[in-house]
Parts: structure tokens; C-alpha cells; sequence
């Protein structure tokens, strides 16, 4: 009983980590879980390397799902974790080349769940790449002028000075300028 | 371009002194009102939120990936088995050979062994194999044998006679399954017995009957036939029917001598002696009556019966998995149990106690199994 208790409340503080994005959270994440999510992806014909590809993108569904806001943990965080790894090897395996009867380490039922968890995430996954990618085509100085605003909430006075802006009219314009050319890129694509 | 002369980047720098919590409360009232007064900024201000949401999303979300990236690597820098070096992808290369090489050597082992008759010797040896019934009489008879010896300098009327008289007396474990009196202990203890008692740690000793043998799993059934013994209200433990892992933690209790010994290691191998799948190779230090003893896992399932060990091989004890004592079970015929029933308990209540509690909990069930 006790034990179990811990390991709920381990789950709990690893999920509360990542949303605050603690590295300490990330380490213990990586201690308990990778181990055997890497013996199942092995054990079906994967390699480490491999293995290591699953599990950060793994991790990456847990973290779109924790960021959504409205995660909760319905199993353990084990059995969450090694239910969309398992799939996203399927995935991986019955993709391109690589030759593997699907239903050989696939069980039904929680698969529907892990694959609807993946869709979404992939949805939402490419969102954000394509605004990362926006954001990276943009060139200086309007991302850090965006990055300074938007993100850091820094003041319009802040970012005048720093880009030494002769006065504060010209340096709302060229926000405004930066937002809607980030705007255009995003949205091009 | 939007109403009252506001253009669209004059509304952009207005939502955003909103969404940035710097207008007073009378502005903040005075925006969502001019929101809901033009739609067509209401829509404005929706896409400018939610753009700016996805951009805060794909900050973080890249910081998060990076900081991924730098612990997995730590991670697997440290975790990482050493990459094959180059001797090995050579052993890769000659691996035929050497196995073309080992053959032959075998081979020619085995034809001068057998040229030689290295094989009709061996076939005397007995098997490395050694059950572990405790001869008890072996102390008691090198005394008596003494005491004769000093009793024929002092008188010379022979009594050996009643050495050679008296029958073989084996010692070993059996523990009960059923709350009605059924106990479990292995065929080479009660193997050519007259009678068998057992006695519990408290020293209450009861007659018992063997109800079915099944010398192939090496496993005897026994009731308790006794006036004094009273059936007892539950057993602690339950049976687990499906294998155990292997380097599951594990224990026995069991009579090596007179008083309960506690002994405590580690699933080590899944099958048994020269690969038999219906037993265990444990690592515990077991010695000659603990043969019969449970074998527990931690949640104090019994998983299996202590049975022998490899001599001469250095903890590799061997104990039959619990399977073959529920197949044991199911092939007793109906008229041998003379109406008496095997309920195995199915109510574990040694899960969550610690280790001794869990001992002091099941030690009322472990007898020494004597044997006459």
C-alpha cells in the first residue's frame, strides 16, 4: 500500500517538474522509465539508438499533453509511457522498409487510446514546428525584439533602449512590422 | 481600418497592453466593449491571441526539447553499454572457424573418451543431483556404535543386535496447503516410510497419512490424522500459479536441524536440474532437511517446494514450481481423499507485512516431516 503511494506521488512530482521544467524532474524521468521502454523497443528488433529516438519523442507527447493543461494521469505514469511507446515503435516498424507483423507486440484495446493520444500530439506537434520554423526564418533584430516582448514581457521603453530606438513610436512600429511579417511566414507555409 | 479610426496596428498595441494586464480597469471594460461592438475585431483579437499562445507554446516547447536533449545524453553517456570493440567484430569475422575448430576438438574428446572406456566408469558415479533429507539417525548411530564398542571391552555379550534392528529415520519440511490438513513435502522424504509425523515449531507433533505420491515431480500429499489437530481457521499465504521472474527476491523456512532456519536469496534461473521446466534454480543456502520447504516471494506467495541442490555448485539449490504441485493436486483420484477436499486459500494475508512479521505469520505452518 505504502509502496504504491510512492510511486504515485513520484508520477505526481515528475509531471509537476516538467511543467514547471525542472531538469532534476527530467533526470528522474529518464532513471526510472527509459529502462524499460528501451528492453521492449530492443526486444522487437530495435537498437539503441533507436530506443532513445522513441523515448524523447515520448516524452515530448508527455509534454504536449502536460503543457495542454488539462493532463491527468488516468494509469501510471509507467503504463502511459509504455503504452505510446509501444505504439509509436509500431508506428516506426510498420513504416517504410522495416518488415515486422504488427500484431506481434500489439495488444487492441489501450492501443486505440495510445493512438489517439499520438494524432493529436502529431497535430499539434507540427503547429508548433511550423512556428518554430517561422520563428526561426524571421532573422534579427525582430525575433529578439518579438522574443523580448512577447515572451519575456519586457517594456516597450526596455526594447527602445536596447536597439537604441530614437523614440518609442519607431520602435512600436517595428514590432508591428516584426509580428506581422512572423505572421505571413507562419502562416504561408 | 477598423471603426472610430482605429487601424489595425493602433488595435494590435491596444489588445496587447489587455492581454499584458497594463490598462486600468475602466480601459480593460472600455476594450471588451469595443470588442463586442465590432466583430470584426472581436475575430482580430482572437487569432492575435491565439497566435501569440502558439508562439509561447513553441518557445517553451523548443527550450523543453533542448534541455531533453542535453539530460539524454548525459543519460546515455553514463548508461550506455560499451560499444563492441574491435576484438569482438574479429570474433564476429572467425566465428566459424572457431566453431569449425571447436567440433572437431569435441570430437576427438569424446571418441578418446570412449576409445579409452572412460564411459563405463562413469556410468558407476552417481549424479551430481542430491535431495535434501536429513538422515537424522547418522549422529545417534556413531554413538551407539561407541558406546557399543565400549560396552564389548567391558562386556563381551553382543549388542549390536538392536543397532541393526533399528529403521532408517529421515528428517525433512512440509508445510500445509489446505486449512482441513493437507500438507505438501517432497517423494524422497516419505519414499518407504512406515509412518510420518509432523511437528509444528511449537513441538506439537501429529500423525500423518500420505494420501498420493507423485514420484516424477518428486512431490508426496499428506493429511494430517490426528485427534488433536484441530482444523485451523485460514492460511496465510496464497499459491501464485504463473512463473516468477527470474532475480525475484525470495525465501524459505525449513527444518535443517531441530529449530526453523530462515533462509533468503534469489531466483536464479528459471528452470531446474538439467533443464527441467517444471522447477526453479534458487540461489539460497540450503541444506539436508529443507527439502519440502515453501519457497515465498516477497508478497509471501508460495511459489514454489525446496526439492535438492547441485553438489558441488555453489548455490544452485532447486525448488518445483508451484504449477506442478497444482497438476499434482488435480491428478489425485476423488476416492483418496475420502470426502476431504483441496480449497487452496486464495486470501493472501502476508502482502504487505514486513519480512519477520510475514515469518512469524507462516512458521505456524511449516512442520518437520519425520519420517520412520
Amino acid at each position: 500500500m505504502s509502496k504504491e503511494k510512492s510511486d504515485l506521488q513520484i508520477d505526481s512530482e515528475i509531471i509537476d517538474g516538467i511543467r514547471e521544467g525542472d531538469n532534476l524532474a527530467i533526470q528522474q524521468l529518464y532513471q526510472i522509465h527509459f529502462p524499460p521502454i528501451a528492453n521492449m523497443v530492443i526486444n522487437n528488433r530495435g537498437s539503441r539508438e533507436e530506443a532513445q529516438d522513441i523515448f524523447q519523442e515520448t516524452v515530448m507527447v508527455l509534454y504536449n499533453k502536460i503543457s495542454d493543461g488539462d493532463f491527468v494521469l488516468s494509469s501510471k505514469l509507467q503504463t502511459f509511457l509504455y503504452a505510446i511507446s509501444k505504439r509509436l515503435w509500431l508506428k516506426h516498424l510498420t513504416r517504410g522498409e522495416a518488415k515486422y507483423r504488427k500484431d506481434s507486440i500489439d495488444d487492441y484495446g489501450e492501443s486505440l487510446a495510445a493512438e489517439e493520444v499520438i494524432e493529436d500530439h502529431e497535430m499539434k506537434e507540427a503547429n508548433l514546428v511550423q512556428m518554430e520554423d517561422a520563428l526561426n526564418g524571421l532573422g534579427e533584430p525582430c525575433r529578439t525584439i518579438l522574443y523580448d516582448f512577447y515572451i519575456q514581457g519586457e517594456s516597450m521603453a526596455a526594447i527602445c533602449e536596447k536597439f537604441g530606438y530614437t523614440n518609442a513610436d519607431n520602435a512600436k512600429t517595428q514590432k508591428y512590422k516584426c509580428l506581422q511579417r512572423l505572421k505571413k511566414i507562419f502562416f504561408k507555409k | 481600418m477598423g471603426m472610430k479610426g482605429l487601424n489595425q496596428q493602433e488595435f494590435t498595441a491596444w489588445a496587447d497592453a489587455y492581454l499584458r494586464g497594463e490598462l486600468s480597469h475602466e480601459d480593460q471594460l472600455k476594450f471588451e466593449m469595443y470588442c463586442a461592438e465590432n466583430p470584426a475585431n472581436a475575430e482580430l483579437f482572437a487569432q492575435h491571441k491565439a497566435f501569440l499562445t502558439t508562439m509561447k507554446r513553441a518557445e517553451s516547447r523548443s527550450n523543453f526539447k533542448r534541455n531533453l536533449e542535453h539530460i539524454a545524453q548525459d543519460y546515455h553517456k553514463v548508461h550506455t553499454p560499451k560499444p563492441a570493440t574491435k576484438v569482438i567484430s574479429l570474433w564476429d569475422r572467425l566465428k566459424l572457424n572457431a566453431a569449425v575448430a571447436a567440433a572437431i576438438a569435441i570430437v576427438s574428446v569424446f571418441s578418446t573418451l570412449w576409445l579409452t572406456g572412460y564411459y563405463k566408469n562413469l556410468r558407476k558415479a552417481t549424479s551430481d543431483y542430491s535431495a535434501l533429507r536429513r538422515d537424522m539417525n547418522t549422529v545417534k548411530r556413531n554413538v551407539n556404535a561407541q558406546n557399543a564398542a565400549i560396552q564389548n571391552i567391558n562386556n563381551t555379550k553382543d549388542n549390536t543386535k538392536d543397532n541393526v534392528k533399528e529403521t532408517m529415520h529421515y528428517g525433512a519440511t512440509g508445510f500445509m496447503i489446505t486449512k482441513n490438513g493437507y500438507v505438501v513435502t517432497n517423494y524422497h522424504v516419505i519414499t518407504g516410510a512406515d509412518s510420518v509425523h509432523l511437528q509444528n515449531h511449537k513441538g506439537e507433533s501429529f500423525k500423518a497419512d500420505i494420501v498420493f505420491t507423485n514420484p516424477e515431480k518428486d512431490l508426496a500429499i499428506l493429511h494430517i490424522n490426528d485427534s488433536t489437530f484441530k482444523s485451523i481457521k485460514s492460511i496465510p499465504y496464497t499459491f501464485k500459479r504463473q512463473d516468477s521472474d527470474m532475480g525475484e527476491d525470495v525465501y524459505t523456512i525449513g527444518f535443517p536441524r531441530d529449530e526453523a532456519v530462515y533462509g533468503q536469496g534469489y531466483l536464479s534461473s528459471s528452470t531446474g536440474y538439467a533443464g527441467d521446466t517444471l522447477a526453479y534454480q534458487i540461489s539460497i543456502p540450503v541444506n539436508p532437511g529443507n527439502s519440502g520447504g515453501p519457497l515465498l516471494d516477497k508478497e509471501g506467495n508460495v511459489i514454489g517446494i525446496i526439492s535438492g541442490k547441485q553438489k558441488g555448485i555453489d548455490g544452485a539449490a532447486f525448488a518445483i514450481k508451484t504449477k506442478a504441485l497444482m497438476e499434482t493436486l488435480n491428478s489425485i483420484p476423488a476416492d483418496s481423499l475420502n470426502g476431504k477436499n483441496v480449497v487452496l486459500n486464495n486470501k493472501n494475508l502476508l502482502q504487505n507485512l514486513s519480512r519477520t512479521d510475514q515469518i512469524k505469520k507462516l512458521q505456524d505452518y511449516v512442520y518437520i516431516v519425520k519420517v520412520y
